[in-house]
């Protein structure tokens, strides 16, 4: 079976050209299926079923959907191999630009939009600048100037990707991106491979649940600030 | 590194955008890496490994950028027909070359986007339509497919705006400085003067992009794809309620050596084309090309449009619409 992790910002549109990308592939007879990974609730189950498209959720509750994910994912290849896939995406939620379900050997897409800003591809982390292919979304509601500085700026911080803009509501570049996702490497196993980066160390009092604030409540992996010295304000 | 970075300021931008701070001039690249410091690296969410190999690659694309300004000439794309929904054949291979204009036409959904995505794409067979697409006449190298800064198609629609906190000029110098085209201040006051001229009412370069009417932002679009975009094929999709000087806009692409292309059923614009693609059922129907006839009657579209625009004037001046 193929894997393809797909990660990106809130709302980016990974649910909406995932599905155009499936459905190309459905044309050719390609049987896929979905894990959605999301924190709290989703919608996007629904959105998949609506379309035919085999799927089934994670939800994470207080712990980041990446993280998450990582605890899962040789079930979710054991789930995918027993339903008979020919190719398993996972889409995973990123909530804090820093985490990135991306595995090594395993096909990684990172899909971001046009109207986050041409700032935004600098400051996502290895969840972009680790993808093999990065989806832009969103080009129908902006000027082509600023779709091609977008692209620009990806492809600054990511030089090797592949750079496919995708329409999430026409379903423009979603056959392209079937063919793409087509080529992913064949994944028997997951056990005992390697994360393309590490994610950031959760191991403060707060990841565990604590509410208080103040020095005497915060133990573990806990990171201050410097503030520049200044003079007060004279009234 | 100071070498490099005499020779290339841009490469600094590989060390800013990763939130690194520009290397001591005395230090090679490598050494540099080498000396980063473990946690901000993590912090940063980089590895080590594999920053040299990215930074040379940075280097690679910056050099390359700079070169395609001179090469990437393109004569003519040919698109080899393929087959509609039904599977009926498209009977038709259609070259098109730099300063052309081929209006597509036909109801939504009729095949219109499938069409520009087979060029984008350069489709060779593998695509719904089975169409090819040939450039100079030989297959594409298929590296262009991937390639953001070599893409086929520039696209200008109704939906699109806007959406940047920038002053007109500050946004075309950001287009500019992105293409790493030598003049960025000349180039901006170009483009903005030719949108002005496009536009029926001025705006100064201190205008806020967002700000601007309809008229002006697709005048400005025009503008700065014409001499900015490395795109040869221009989209413009149905641009007629613009408020523009759609004539002289389509003129400004064409004298830039684009191809247009042009989705529209606003007459005057469509009898501009040379030819036009009529698309039914996910295929192109027919190839027409405009007929003397048709050209004749352009020019009574053309006067019964200034007509209509005189009337549109008066009433805005609070004139009585009595005589016609
Ligand atoms: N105009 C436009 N809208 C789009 C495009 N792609 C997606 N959208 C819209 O953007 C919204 C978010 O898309 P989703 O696919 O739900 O995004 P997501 O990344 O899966 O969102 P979460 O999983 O909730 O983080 C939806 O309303 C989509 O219809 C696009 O190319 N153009
Ligand atoms: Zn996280
Ligand atoms: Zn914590």
């Amino acid at each position: 079976m193929r894997l393809v992790t797909v990660a990106g910002p809130p709302s980016s549109g990974k649910t909406a050209v995932t599905i155009k990308a499936i459905a190309s592939l459905h044309r050719e007879g390609v049987r896929v299926g979905v894990v959605k990974f999301d924190s709290l609730s989703t919608q996007d189950q629904s959105l998949y079923e609506k379309q035919g498209i085999a799927v089934t959720t994670g939800l994470s509750g207080n712990l980041c959907p990446d993280h998450f994910f990582v605890s899962n994912a040789s079930d979710c290849l054991s789930w995918g191999k027993e339903l008979g896939f020919d190719l398993l995406v996972i889409e995973s939620a990123g909530l804090c630009n820093r985490c990135a379900p991306h595995i090594q050997g395993v096909l990684a897409v990172c899909v971001i939009d046009n109207l986050s800003g041409v700032d935004t591809p600098k400051k996502i982390g290895p969840m972009l600048k680790m993808a093999d292919v990065v989806v832009v979304t969103k080009g129908d509601i902006v000027s082509q100037a600023e779709r091609e500085v977008f692209a620009h700026r990806v492809r600054q911080v990511n030089t090797s990707a592949v750079i496919l803009h995708v329409n999430g509501l026409t379903g423009q570049g979603g056959h392209e991106l079937g063919r793409l996702l087509l080529d992913a490497p064949e994944t028997t196993d997951l056990e005992g491979k390697l994360l393309r980066f590490s994610m950031p160390a959760a191991l403060c009092s707060y990841c565990l649940g604590q509410r208080r604030i103040g020095s005497d409540y915060q133990m573990g992996n806990v990171k201050k600030m410097d503030f520049p010295k200044g003079e007060p304000c004279t009234p | 590194m100071a070498d490099l970075l005499r020779q290339m300021p841009c490469a600094a931008d590989f060390f800013t955008t990763l939130g690194l701070a520009i290397p001591p001039a005395e230090q090679s690249p490598a050494a540099y890496f080498v000396s980063l410091d473990a946690e901000l690296l993590e912090d940063l969410g980089l590895e080590r490994e594999g920053l040299e190999e990215r930074f040379f690659a940075f280097i690679g694309l910056l050099e390359s950028l700079q070169a395609g300004r001179s090469n990437a000439l393109i004569e003519s794309i040919t698109i080899l027909g393929g087959h509609d929904k039904s599977g009926r054949p498209e009977e038709f291979d259609l070259t098109i070359r730099p300063g052309e204009i081929v209006s597509i036409v036909g109801p939504t959904g009729s095949g219109k986007s499938r069409f520009l995505a087979d060029i984008e794409w350069l489709a060779q067979g593998d695509t719904p339509t089975g169409r090819s697409v040939l450039i100079n006449g030989e297959l594409p190298d298929p590296g262009l497919r991937f390639s953001i800064d070599r893409k086929l198609v520039a696209q200008l629609s109704q939906n699109m705006n806007f959406v940047m906190d920038l002053s007109a000029e500050e946004f075309v110098t950001m287009h500019a400085e992105s293409r790493m085209i030598e003049d960025p201040p000349g180039v901006t006051r170009t483009i903005i003067d030719l949108a002005n001229e496009l536009a029926g009412e001025r705006f100064s370069p201190q205008t806020p992009v967002t700000a601007l009417s309809g008229g002006q932002s697709r005048a400005l679009m025009i503008a700065d794809t014409s001499c900015l975009s490395t795109s040869p094929i221009v989209l413009i999709d149905e641009i007629e309620n613009a408020g523009i000087d759609r004539k002289r806009a389509v003129r400004t692409l064409v004298d830039r050596n684009k191809i247009v292309l042009m989705a529209t059923h606003d007459p005057i614009l469509a009898l501009m084309g040379d030819r036009r693609l009529v698309f039914k059922n996910g295929g192109i129907s027919t190839v027409i090309t405009t007929s003397p006839a048709e050209r004749a009657n352009l020019v009574r579209f053309e006067e019964m449009d200034a007509r209509l625009n005189a009337v549109r004037h008066a009433l805005r001046n609070g004139e009585m619409i009595e005589d016609i």
